[in-house]
């Protein structure tokens, strides 16, 4: 039950994306196709879940070491390689959606998505378990951010000429980002 | 001992994700195409765009696909690029004319009369949204240097208040042709050193009134031509590059001096001279090429 809240709260609560304003960059930067959006959602649940399992036992070893605060330092560190590791995988056994992700793969490498979702798990002292899920229910909600902000825009491309001309582009994107944000307040204290 | 441990620890997972990533791109090697990593060597890698692809590794990759693609198309590298593509490649290389681009206005400070005093934002674009811009002239050089800006090669310069192309440093790869909100510039064959420096398609009192150097679309270029080259359309003179012989006849003509030939400096106003200098250096063997065809020129010469 525990976990199935806290994926549920992490997909709609504390949407990292919507609620949290973490991970702008790619949510504004890869959600102008759907299924590029879908390919950038699934790799960046991938990368957390793989992420947090490899964080959460250094955390244990740096803990052990009296070392705690170096946290941030040696996760980018291991974010960074893991990254690098599943661009070489993508790169070998998927080129289609390493060629889709483009440059925004190794963007995951400094998303503060991946960082934040991996220092929340120590901060909120959850076990592995738990953490792995959380995880989990992060990338979800950051890949549901994706779909619905590529739906809207995917709209709003063929409709250019209902936006008034100093809000076609840029502008109007933040302004979707904006009110999708909002309708997710609606969310909040849904779970506990 | 105490600062040691950490940087210890932290060296140790730098290390183990170190190995493994060294590991892993031994796994998981993905043989690249070789043609494209030679290819993408001889290419200059200022990803301009003047291919028309979207960067260098794009248009290498085009090439390292499809073999029978146009290896010429690097304007930033010249001929000398298309060699060592073609010889990558295996096919000879057919020179590219070489091309530069071409601003066609040539309202100086002194000639265009001024519309406003613009203190806004120092670029074309958005002083264009003011009334047109800061001349009288709708169709004129703003002389905000948008183009300045997008040129990749230091090509363009704002020189008393219009662009001057550096004819020696210019690729055409178009940057500044595309970022121009009049639609001033355009890429044309090098060896057409007469060219109008006039845009404006409003009546030829109209022009006059606005600038001094202004095309005012009168027609005797037109009937001075021998070639047929020169056409006035639209109140403005248009020089068909094909057809034209360098000749000049139409820039001494010109009531208003709207037409420049680059080889007879003093047909061109004496405005915008610092990068002007250097340009005869580039068309002197420009103009060898077309000797034999047009007597004319000698007599002129």
């Amino acid at each position: 039950m525990l976990i199935i809240t806290t994926i549920m709260s992490m997909i709609l609560v504390n949407n990292y994306v919507l609620a949290q304003f973490l991970g702008i960059c790619p949510f504004l930067g890869v959600s102008k196709k759907l299924d590029s959006a879908i390919g950038m959602g699934i790799a960046v649940v991938f990368v957390m879940v793989v992420a947090t399992a490899a964080t959460w036992p250094i955390q244990q070893i740096l803990n052990s070491f009296n070392i705690g605060y170096l946290q941030t330092v040696v996760f980018i560190l291991v974010i960074a390689a893991l990254v690098q590791l599943i661009e070489m995988m993508l790169k070998k056994y998927i080129p289609s959606l390493h060629k889709a992700l483009g440059i925004y793969l190794p963007l995951i490498t400094t998303n503060c998505t991946v960082l934040g979702v991996c220092i929340t798990n120590i901060d909120e002292g959850y076990g592995y378990v738990l953490s792995l899920f959380n995880a989990f229910g992060a990338g979800l909600g950051f890949l549901l951010a994706m779909i619905l902000m590529a739906g809207v825009r995917g709209k709003l491309e063929g409709n250019e000429a209902g936006v008034p001309v100093p809000f076609r582009g840029l502008p109007i994107t933040l302004i979707t980002a904006a009110i999708l944000s909002v309708s997710f307040m609606g969310f909040s204290g849904m779970f506990q | 001992m105490t600062i040691l441990e950490p940087v210890l620890i932290v060296v140790v997972i730098g290390f183990i994700c170190a190995g493994i990533l060294t590991i892993a791109s031994k796994v998981f090697f993905v043989p690249v195409d070789e043609t494209f990593t030679l290819l993408r060597e001889q290419l200059p890698g200022a990803n301009c765009g003047g291919c028309g692809y979207a960067g260098c590794d794009d248009y290498a990759n085009a090439l390292a696909a499809d073999h029978s693609l146009p290896c010429n198309k690097c304007t930033a590298g010249g001929p000398d690029v298309a060699a060592a593509l073609a010889e990558v490649l295996g096919v000879t290389a057919e020179a590219a004319e070489k091309e530069v681009a071409v601003v066609m206005c040539n309202g100086t400070h002194e000639a265009a009369k001024s519309l406003l005093e613009y203190t806004g934002m120092k670029t074309c674009s958005a002083a264009k949204q003011f009334f047109g811009g800061v001349n009288q002239c709708p169709y004129g050089c703003i002389g905000l240097g948008d183009c300045v800006a997008a040129c990749e090669f230091d090509a363009i310069h704002i020189c008393d208040g219009v662009a001057v192309v550096n004819r020696d440093n210019c690729v055409a790869c178009g940057a500044c042709a595309r970022t121009c909100p009049n639609k001033l510039i355009r890429i044309s064959p090098a060896k057409n050193i007469v060219v109008v420096q006039c845009h404006s398609n409003a009546k030829g009192a109209e022009t006059r009134k606005a600038c001094t150097n202004g095309c005012i679309g009168c027609g005797k270029c037109e009937k001075t031509c021998k070639f047929d080259a020169i056409h006035v359309v639209d109140n403005l003179a248009y020089i068909d590059p094909e057809k034209c012989k360098n000749c000049g006849m139409c820039a001494k003509e010109c009531p208003t001096g709207a037409i420049l030939n680059m080889r007879v400096k003093k047909a061109a106003p004496a405005k915008a001279e610092a990068p002007k200098t250097e340009a005869p250096k580039a068309e002197a063997p420009a103009a060898e090429a077309p000797k034999a065809e047009s007597a004319s020129e000698n007599a002129e010469a």
